[in-house]
């Protein structure tokens, strides 16, 4: 470029230096302005996040005028819709965390061998088949999934178990752990094979086994990555609503018994949003509540995950 | 004599290792069956149940009271208007912050905020953005229980899929293709408008279809703003006869979707009504896979395709 920024003040520039100088003045404005375009299409994922904390913060406050913390948190009946109505959220926090544990006791087995198997044992041609075709089954909607879980999964169940009812938290929790498999074994997978060839070619040289190599090098190497999809299996189950909606029944039961049906406390904000509650009613403020506590425990989730991570990080 | 001893000990030592090597692979193949078994299952169960009921006047019937003679027809109408509304939201911001993270963001705090927020929001449960899109898009936006409501929260919902995909295909561009396009005078934005993002296009159009597969199945978010089970009319059609041509009164119509209209049938106890949603889950079903499918044929053509 022919203009030195220097220059400026010295010699005035005319002719078609001037016209050099505009030009490159408004590019230098577009050039910004496009940059702030962009800034501020990053902020809206931020705004996403601060407007959740506003709107669940906000109605929340508005419940716990209504109703105080200490019954939210120690109340054992969950009747938030009657004339005589009680809020303890142990009750759905009960259904949440059974069918969760349902979920996590198919998934996590299922899920770490799997990923063993793919990143340790399977030839080349199997993983390059099943790992899109985990990625088909993590892709099914989760509505899909319900219908399943009631119309397959209890049939069969029922015919072991005749007595089982209908609507159960255990086929939910099948189905749901099946659903979670996917996410479990391809993050654990990514995190094995993340694992440097090194270490694996000296447990073999030292005359190890593939299996001993897998067990006892692998997946110790790898625990920090298993440790954090394990994390995201369990706030994808708690987090999960239509398997729920559709498979548990929306009864609310405070049991720790998989074979019973009850309400978790994502059914339940499907439940009231299926109905029609006047905006801005203690009904109406009682999904946000809901919705708040589900928040602030997939958030510890989080937490725990990144800590699990830092903790266990291998450095080669 | 005692060293043929120790060599078959050592040698019968190293079977039972070996062996269980086949066991474990065996172990790896049975649990990567459950999941094949249980895909086909519910695959062969929607088709069984639902095929039969597929014909043209389910495609082209509203919902109805009689089950025989209700249809998907306002569902799907609704589903791929709420896709628009989604895809014109989740892709130039999705796309936009990926470009910022990866061209422009300086390294400060402010960008390691932006960063931790999208991976905690790809964490947060569906249902969250449902409620979200309750108190803030219907209620203090008032956009009401419409399709604008319904695609701005999906569009969000979808938003870490793009940017992720955004980013990992940006990353896949090297250096040097940057470095000489500088070296040439170009500006930072000319630089990704001619290089970085055609270059990236295909990689971003694999994370807008997984993204939009995933829209399309959300069920928990578009319930939670209130979408209505029974919509027994159209919304107003986008293209009309008269002047300006153009109508945008679609977007605040209300409207049902494909998993709502699925779920709808399903929490009924009539028989008949079950293998309607199974006939919409199986279109549903399809739709997913066949979108998921193209993403995945996608990424391999690329994989395959693009040596820099």
């Amino acid at each position: 470029m022919a203009a030195v920024p220097g220059d400026i003040s010295v010699t005035p520039p005319s002719g078609a230096m001037a016209a050099r100088l505009a030009h490159r003045r408004s590019r230098i404005v577009r050039e910004k302005a496009i940059e702030l375009v962009l800034f501020l299409a990053a902020m809206v994922s931020v705004f996403t996040t601060a407007g959740i904390v506003y709107v669940l913060v906000k109605e929340s406050v508005a419940f716990f005028q209504h109703v105080p913390l200490l019954d939210f948190l120690t109340d054992t009946q969950w009747t938030p819709l009657f004339d005589d109505a009680h809020f303890g959220i142990v009750v759905l926090l009960s259904g949440t965390l059974t069918s969760s544990l349902v979920a996590l006791a198919i998934a996590i087995p299922l899920g770490t061998f799997i990923a063993i198997y793919l990143s340790e044992f399977a030839p080349f041609s199997v993983r390059e088949v099943a790992k899109p075709f985990l990625e088909l089954l993590g892709g099914v909607p989760t509505i899909i999934y319900g219908y399943f879980a009631l119309l397959f999964i209890t049939p069969i169940l029922q015919w072991f178990y005749p007595e089982l009812p209908g609507f159960n938290l255990l086929s939910a929790g099948i189905v749901m752990g099946i659903m979670i498999v996917p996410y479990v074994a391809s993050i654990s997978e990514d995190a094995m094979r993340a694992v440097p060839m090194s270490l694996r070619e000296g447990s073999y040289a030292m005359g190890a086994t593939r299996y001993q190599t897998a067990i006892k090098v692998v997946v110790p190497a790898a625990f920090s990555g298993i440790a954090s999809a394990y994390i995201l299996g369990i706030s994808r189950a708690v987090g999960e609503t239509m398997i729920l909606a559709v498979a548990a029944g929306m009864q609310p039961n405070l049991t720790l018994n998989p074979l019973e049906p009850a309400a978790t406390i994502t059914a339940y904000i499907v439940q009231v949003a299926l109905g029609d509650l006047p905006h801005g009613s203690v009904g109406y403020q009682t999904i946000f509540a809901a919705g708040l506590t589900l928040m602030l425990f997939t958030l510890a989730c989080n937490v725990a995950g990144h800590m699990l991570r830092k903790a266990f990080r291998e450095t080669y | 004599m005692s060293y043929a001893r120790d060599l078959t000990a050592i040698r019968a030592l190293i079977a039972s290792h070996k062996r269980w090597d086949h066991v474990f692979a065996l172990c790896g193949l049975a649990a990567l069956m459950v999941g094949v078994l249980t895909f086909t299952a519910l695959f062969a169960d929607m088709a069984i149940d639902g095929i039969p009921r597929l014909n043209w006047e389910f495609l082209t019937n509203f919902p109805s009271r009689r089950p025989a003679q209700a249809g998907i027809l306002s569902a799907w109408v609704g589903t791929c208007l709420v896709m628009l509304v989604t895809a014109f939201f989740a892709v130039p911001l999705g796309v936009a912050t990926g470009i910022y993270l990866e061209e422009y963001a300086p390294k400060n705090w402010v960008t390691d905020i932006i960063e931790i927020n999208i991976t905690n929001l790809a964490g947060v449960p569906s249902i969250v953005y449902g409620l979200l899109a309750l108190g803030l898009f219907v209620y203090q936006f008032g956009f009401g229980q419409s399709i604008l409501s319904a695609g701005l929260t999906l569009a969000l919902l979808i938003l870490p899929v793009v940017i992720v995909a955004t980013r990992e295909s940006i990353r896949a561009i090297p250096q040097g293709i940057r470095e000489g396009a500088y070296a040439l005078g170009g500006t930072q934005w000319q630089v990704c408008r001619d290089h970085i993002i055609p270059y990236s296009s295909a990689g971003i159009l694999t994370g807008v279809i997984i993204g939009m597969a995933r829209a399309i199945g959300e069920t928990a978010p578009v319930i939670t703003i209130g979408a209505l089970t029974f919509i027994a009319f159209l919304p107003p059609a986008p293209v009309g006869a008269e002047a300006p041509f153009i109508s945008f009164d679609w977007v605040m119509s209300p409207f049902t979707v494909m998993p709502i209209q699925m779920f709808n049938w399903t929490s009924r106890p009539e028989a008949a009504f079950l293998q309607n949603a199974a006939a919409a889950g199986f279109i549903l079903v399809l739709m997913t896979l066949a979108m998921n499918g193209l993403a995945i044929y996608l990424r391999y053509r690329i994989r395959r395709n693009i040596k820099w």
